[in-house]
């Protein structure tokens, strides 16, 4: 069923609802010229390609010749622009020493029908958040019609899809301890 | 090929107004029996006349013939199994059929209980008689999903089947989406327009849903599941803000079985899916995505229930077996 999600038509909030892992994590090391603007040559594409720097660490190594520079770089990027911006960095004259493991940026959205409230919603979001890989990024209740349950979109974010599925295997535990009915997206199979 | 029919409620009449509609499809009825008469006659029966007799006086036959006395006399080359289902035991349709396979009878039945309760000791039955067990019908009514599993996609392994099974819920779940109408209301109308019965709790607890799954489950992977392998969430604790909640992200709910022995898994629950997606499909439609190792998905959509679709899968079944099993002409 994967083929839906790439699906033309598709909104993107069917992406987000899917929790399909569309940006990633890429820790690379670049070899620049040390030379005045080389480093913003070099960072020139990964705005281009979209892509979000988180961090950079200048690092002057012995190894490396006096003439060029040690940069390590974090960011994140749509997956499917990866390649792209490889290229266009190699384009560039940058040399890509290292590409770091790729981290999976996933985020899944579900719906939670009960009595969210009185069952402390303070610590459902809490048992997410303590695992330490997982984190409860958005919450939206809608407040009950007199004697209606409570209804809330939460949305789970997590490091890697194992660890999502964790992150809702144990959401499925503290809902089925606090009576609490949980709506997921239907998951395309993994193929 | 001659046919005897057990059980004539909707079902069973509808199969009877296609005999008596297409005499050309040669199969002639020689015995017939509702909860209290029955009618064998073996150079066969007006199916017309029977309809009319039920019609008239509630009762199709000769009062005090029964289902039994017709597999005693075994007067047919199919039995058409048509009874009410019962979930927890089969009976007594279990019993018709068994009492059917071994005395070298083929099977036809619209009948959930005794497949999702012993599908594998009558199909071993039906291997050992040298005889058909077919059972269209108790999924997704019209739809030939069966057929496509056994036939159409032979050689295919099957990695997952996700569907619409209960036409009941996704007519109420069409109309708390489309008119922001709470459970109870939605549930309420669906009463009143017969889609729903006087007791839903089989239909919106997603234990209809589960069975038909399991049946599913069994004729693609034969891995022996029951009723109880399946996690069951039902519709009955949807609140209107679930539904607007899903549609502010351009999506909506249904009631989704889903089967996965690669995923370990196997469950019926509401889901949240993008408004475009192939198994949303309107009202009490039924639809199911069979995804396939060469075929890829293939999705089938029809009506679920009704008794003319019905008859449709069972008159399907009955025809696959002449063909296969029994010289025309
Ligand atoms: N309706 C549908 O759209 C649909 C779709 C798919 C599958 N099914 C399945 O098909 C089967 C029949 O459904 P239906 O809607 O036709 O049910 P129904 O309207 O309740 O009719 C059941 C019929 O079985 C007869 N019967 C009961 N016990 C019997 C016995 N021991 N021996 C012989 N006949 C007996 C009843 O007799 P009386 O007339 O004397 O009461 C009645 O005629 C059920 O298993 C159902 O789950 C139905």
């Amino acid at each position: 069923m994967r083929k839906w999600v790439n699906n033309e038509g598709l909104s993107s909030a069917w992406i987000k609802v899917m929790g399909e892992g569309i940006s990633v994590h890429v820790s690379m090391k670049l070899e620049i010229k040390d030379s005045p603007g080389q480093l913003v040559a070099a960072l020139t594409p990964i705005s281009e390609y979209g892509g979000n720097i988180i961090a950079v660490i200048h690092q002057r190594e012995p190894e490396t010749s006096s003439d060029t520079l040690g940069v390590q770089i974090v960011l994140e990027i749509d997956h499917e622009r990866l390649d792209g911006l490889v290229a266009a960095l190699r384009r560039q004259g940058v040399n890509i020493l290292r590409l770091g493991e790729e981290r999976l940026l996933f985020r899944q959205s579900v719906i939670m029908i009960g009595h969210l409230i009185h069952t402390d919603i303070g610590d459902t979001i809490d048992r997410i958040d303590r695992t330490g890989f997982a984190e409860v990024a958005e919450l939206n209740v809608q407040m009950p019609a007199i004697t209606e349950p409570s209804t809330a979109l939460i949305t789970i974010k997590a490091t890697t899809r194992s660890k999502m599925d964790r992150a809702l295997d144990l959401l499925r535990e503290v809902a089925a301890e606090k009576g609490l009915v949980i709506v997921e997206p239907l998951e395309e199979a993994d193929r | 090929m001659r046919i005897a029919v057990l059980g004539l409620g909707a079902v069973g009449k509808g199969v009877l107004r296609v005999l008596a509609e297409k005499p050309e499809l040669g199969l002639v009825l020689t015995g017939v029996a509702d909860s209290a008469s029955g009618w064998i006659d073996p150079d066969g029966i007006d199916p017309g006349e029977v309809l009319d007799r039920k019609c008239t006086t509630n009762r199709c036959g000769t009062a005090g013939l029964t289902a039994d006395d017709i597999l005693d006399a075994g007067e047919f080359d199919v039995l058409v199994e048509v009874t009410p289902t019962n979930a927890s035991t089969g009976e007594p349709a279990l019993t018709y059929i068994r009492r059917a396979l071994i005395s070298g009878h083929h099977v036809v039945t619209s009948n959930k209980g005794p497949i999702a309760i012993a599908h594998a000791e009558l199909e071993d039955l039906a291997r050992e008689q040298g005889v058909a067990l077919r059972y269209e019908a108790t999924v997704g009514g019209a739809i030939p999903v069966i057929h496509a599993i056994r036939s159409g996609l032979l050689g295919n392994r099957a990695h997952a089947i996700t569907g619409v099974l209960n036409g009941t819920c996704n007519y109420i779940l069409t109309r708390m989406d489309e008119e922001g109408l709470t459970y109870d209301q939605a549930l309420a109308e669906a009463r009143e327009l017969g889609y729903a019965e006087a007791d839903p709790t089989y239909d919106v607890r997603g234990i209809d849903a589960a069975i038909k799954l399991v049946i599913l489950a069994n004729t693609c992977w034969n891995l022996g599941v029951t009723l109880n392998d399946v996690s069951i969430t039902g519709i009955d604790c949807l609140t209107v803000d679930a539904l607007r909640l899903a549609a502010d992200q351009d999506c909506t709910i249904r009631l989704i079985a889903e089967a996965s022995p690669e995923r370990g898994q196997i469950r019926v629950a509401p889901r949240v899916l993008p408004r475009t997606h192939p198994l949303v499909i309107e009202g009490t439609l039924n639809a199911v995505t069979l995804s396939m190792d060469l075929a890829g998905e293939v999705t089938l959509m029809g009506r679920g229930a009704g008794s003319r679709e019905t008859a449709s899968a069972i008159v399907g079944d009955l025809l696959a077996i002449r063909d296969r099993f029994i010289e025309c002409g």
